[in-house]
């Protein structure tokens, strides 16, 4: 009988997937938990693991394909008679933990795992977890005991490489009764453990989920996206007044800090009106042009990066962005972050010059076509009419994916920010 | 099989047992004409008469002076503490006579002595009316400690620790009296001393509990059973000596193993539990062994919001069990 694959859920706020590759062809015999095929979704990329060990039948969905959560993607004919018991009872949905698999980075093991594994012989490194944090329960031990231990390995398969799989939310809903064993899927050249000698005294640190999430997106968007950058001066003297004399008032009554972020923002977020193709991400044969202007920004916490989106910002005001910024911050640092709240971006600003910055060359954060980041507002002796002045500037610095975007219209879009910018004053409108 | 109350459970042991022995009698406060404070001994004093149903002065030095001495010359005596708050008077009798008579007479003597005490709280009673006092009791050998938490269990132990040839601390959860109520069999039954008993079979977590708390633990079970999660629930019935082999039995069986107990944490039973479980269970446990217990604040205060912090709830037992089969 032929079982039925379905595309799985990746992810809470995720509807719908891409086959970005199958990894199978009709024909190939499979073993349960090989991957089958990458489904990459707007935050997730992942591979598909078989849920039973069977000859591929038929393919349904093609590459490139977007089909909706639970779309029959393939079938499989299940393996001789003696494997039709242990299969058939198995659901052919893909459990939807397959992208939270933050196991094996910095695993640590009751003394009954450990104790079980090494008895039966269970390579702990290819389990996912159903307990807090990925953690490897007993119960999932027991249940590959129950099922008879795991797949053989395939020898393509380097043991000691995790799971490579991007997955953005540190938010995680723990569940019981879940398939525990999926295995160890291809290497990435971020997952490859490298040969790097570890010398007596010298200090290994283990890579977290997060940290390859995010090693592995700046090597993807740096390998695919070629990065071409420019920067320009902005004088921002008026501005610096106006925020100095409503600061106070603005903490009084609204109970948060201004800072400049907000007027940035704006400002960039205005010129992206203006000039809607650096709101764009680059989609191997067209450009998509984005709608809606939705700008991510970065929270850094002591040991990770996260990227929240402001949603909608061209329909919000000065204020809206900065309440958005605070509320996005405080829980990025309080671990509170959803999918939701890091789905959607489509520019991204980086704020540089909180850490005393004057000049970046940030990544794109892919697949956005170009990020800005805001250096540090310094005071400078400049000219201005042949005369000599002390004015606060602030340099802004623009990676863009030259496969989208040109000089010209970066440097017309740097422009218009900078205008805007210039243009702030006594006069401008925070709510 | 007739449905009663756990105090009905309690008093049928105390009839059943004196029909059934002359040397069974019992004294206390208010225990005679008044049928005892909760009514344990209500209508013995009808039956057997002001020489076997003893109202005693309030002084629980001498009542547990009183029973002891009767005792290691044969009778067997039923003495109650009104609460078990009031007993520290008494634990010079219990621990330097009962607890050692045996054992420093070389066994030429023995003291078939059973002393009841409700103990706990929830029922506004505050400083004095609510403690759980059962820890300091169970480190003492020559003494056993019994809290039962069923009708059935505390009908049979309550027998069988008026049969003991030695001396017995029961301890009745004074809430369980008339809250508790369960199927307990015609005729006569006992349960054995020592021994714990699994209230509910389970193969996620396993929760070790003794007196009100075991209640708790069991409704939450029950509705984390609708979540999936499935939870081994043991009672301990006896406090001492504990019953080693069904804890670890039942600490291997799902190596989550989280205590209750409404007694203060730190020295408490719990403890001792734990250690049984650490020394002998180390590579079947999947978690850190976790217990959920009283505060440790000298006692429960008579407010109600602050007797409401001090107690464990059905629901803060349920947030436990359910934090550990996520761990």
């Amino acid at each position: 009988m032929a079982t039925k694959v379905l595309m799985p859920q990746l992810g809470e706020s995720v509807t719908e997937g891409t086959i970005s590759k199958w990894l199978v062809n009709v024909g190939d015999v499979v073993d349960k938990y090989d991957p089958l095929c990458e489904v990459t979704t707007d935050k997730v990329t992942a591979e598909v693991p078989s849920t039973v060990s069977g000859r591929v039948a038929e393919i349904v969905v093609q590459e490139g394909e977007t089909v909706a959560v639970g779309t029959l993607i393939l079938y499989i004919t299940e393996a001789g008679e003696q494997d039709e018991g242990a299969a058939s009872g198995i659901d052919a949905k893909i459990p939807s933990r397959t992208e939270e698999s933050q196991h094996a980075d910095k695993q640590r093991y009751s003394p009954a795992v450990r104790r079980l594994a090494k008895e039966h012989n269970i390579d702990l490194s290819r389990l996912v977890g159903t307990g807090a944090g990925g953690r490897i329960t007993r119960k999932d031990v027991q249940k590959v005991m129950e099922q008879g231990g795991l797949p053989a390995a395939a020898s393509r398969m380097p043991v000691s490489s995790s799971q490579v799989i991007e997955q953005q939310s540190p938010a995680f809903t723990p569940g019981l009764g879940a398939p525990p064993a999926v295995p160890a899927s291809s290497a990435q050249a971020a997952g490859v453990s490298s040969d790097v000698t570890v010398a007596a005294g010298d200090h290994v640190i283990p890579v977290s989920a997060i940290r390859r999430t995010i090693a592995n997106r700046m090597v993807q968007s740096k390998h695919e996206a070629p990065h071409a950058w420019t920067m320009v001066e902005v004088d921002v003297t008026n501005l610096v007044r106006f925020r100095d004399l409503i600061k106070e008032d603005f903490k009084r009554k609204e109970g948060m800090n201004l800072t400049y972020l907000p007027f940035f923002i704006k400002a960039v977020v205005e010129a992206l009106k203006e000039y809607p193709l650096l709101n764009s991400t680059w989609a191997g044969d067209k450009i998509v042009v984005k709608r809606n202007i939705n700008i991510s920004i970065a929270v850094a916490t002591e040991d990770a990066l996260y990227v929240p989106v402001i949603k909608d910002a061209d329909q919000k005001s000065i204020y809206g962005i900065a309440k958005a910024i605070d509320d996005l911050a405080a829980r990025a640092r309080a671990g509170k972050l959803t999918v939701d709240d890091m789905t959607g971006g489509t520019f991204t600003v980086n704020n540089t010059g909180s850490f005393g910055s004057v000049l970046s060359m940030p990544i794109i954060n892919s697949p956005q076509a170009a990020i800005l980041s805001v250096e540090s507002i310094v005071k400078r002796p400049v000219v201005i009419d042949d005369m000599i002045a002390i004015r606060s500037m602030v340099n802004l610095c623009l990676s863009l994916d030259h496969r989208v975007l040109d000089g010209l219209i970066c440097g017309r879009f740097l422009q218009s920010v900078k205008q805007k910018l210039e243009a702030m004053g006594p006069d401008t409108t925070i709510y | 099989m007739a449905v009663i109350s756990f105090i009905e459970a309690i008093t049928q042991a105390m009839q059943e047992e004196m029909r059934r022995d002359p040397s069974v009698f019992v004294m206390g406060e208010d225990v005679g004409v008044r049928g005892g404070v909760f009514r344990a001994t209500n209508g013995l004093i009808e039956e057997f008469g002001e020489g076997r149903v003893i109202d005693t002065p309030l002084a629980e030095s001498a009542i547990a002076g009183v029973a002891i001495g009767a005792a290691a010359y044969g009778m067997r005596p039923i003495a109650e503490i009104q609460f078990a708050d009031f007993i520290m008077t008494a634990v010079n009798q219990i621990v330097n006579e009962a607890a050692k008579m045996r054992y420093r007479s070389n066994n030429d003597w023995n003291c078939p002595v059973t002393i009841r005490a409700p103990f706990g709280g929830g029922v506004h009673g505050a400083l004095y009316h609510s403690q759980s006092v059962e820890a300091m009791f169970t480190n003492i050998p020559g003494l056993k400690v019994v809290a039962p938490s069923t009708p059935y269990d505390a009908k049979g132990l309550l027998k069988a620790a008026i049969r003991d040839n030695d001396p017995v601390l029961f301890f009745e959860h004074k809430r369980c009296y008339r809250l508790i109520k369960g199927e307990v069999p015609d005729g006569d039954y006992v349960v054995p001393i020592g021994r714990a008993d699994v209230k509910r079979e389970g193969d996620d977590i396993t929760v070790i509990s003794y007196g009100l708390t075991l209640h708790f633990a069991l409704q939450a079970a029950e509705k984390l059973a609708e979540e999936g999660i499935s939870a081994h629930v043991l009672d301990l019935r006896t406090l001492y000596p504990l019953d080693k082999e069904a804890i670890i039995t039942a600490a291997s069986k799902t190596g989550k193993v989280l205590i209750v107990h409404e007694d203060n944490k730190e020295g408490g039973v719990g403890g001792e539990v734990a250690a049984i479980i650490a020394e002998h269970c180390l590579f079947d446990l999947d978690a850190p062994i976790k217990r959920l217990c009283g505060p440790d604040i000298p006692a429960m205060p008579y407010s109600p919001p602050l007797e409401k912090f001090f107690m464990l709830t059905p629901e803060k037992v349920l947030e436990a069990m359910r934090e550990l089969a996520y761990f």
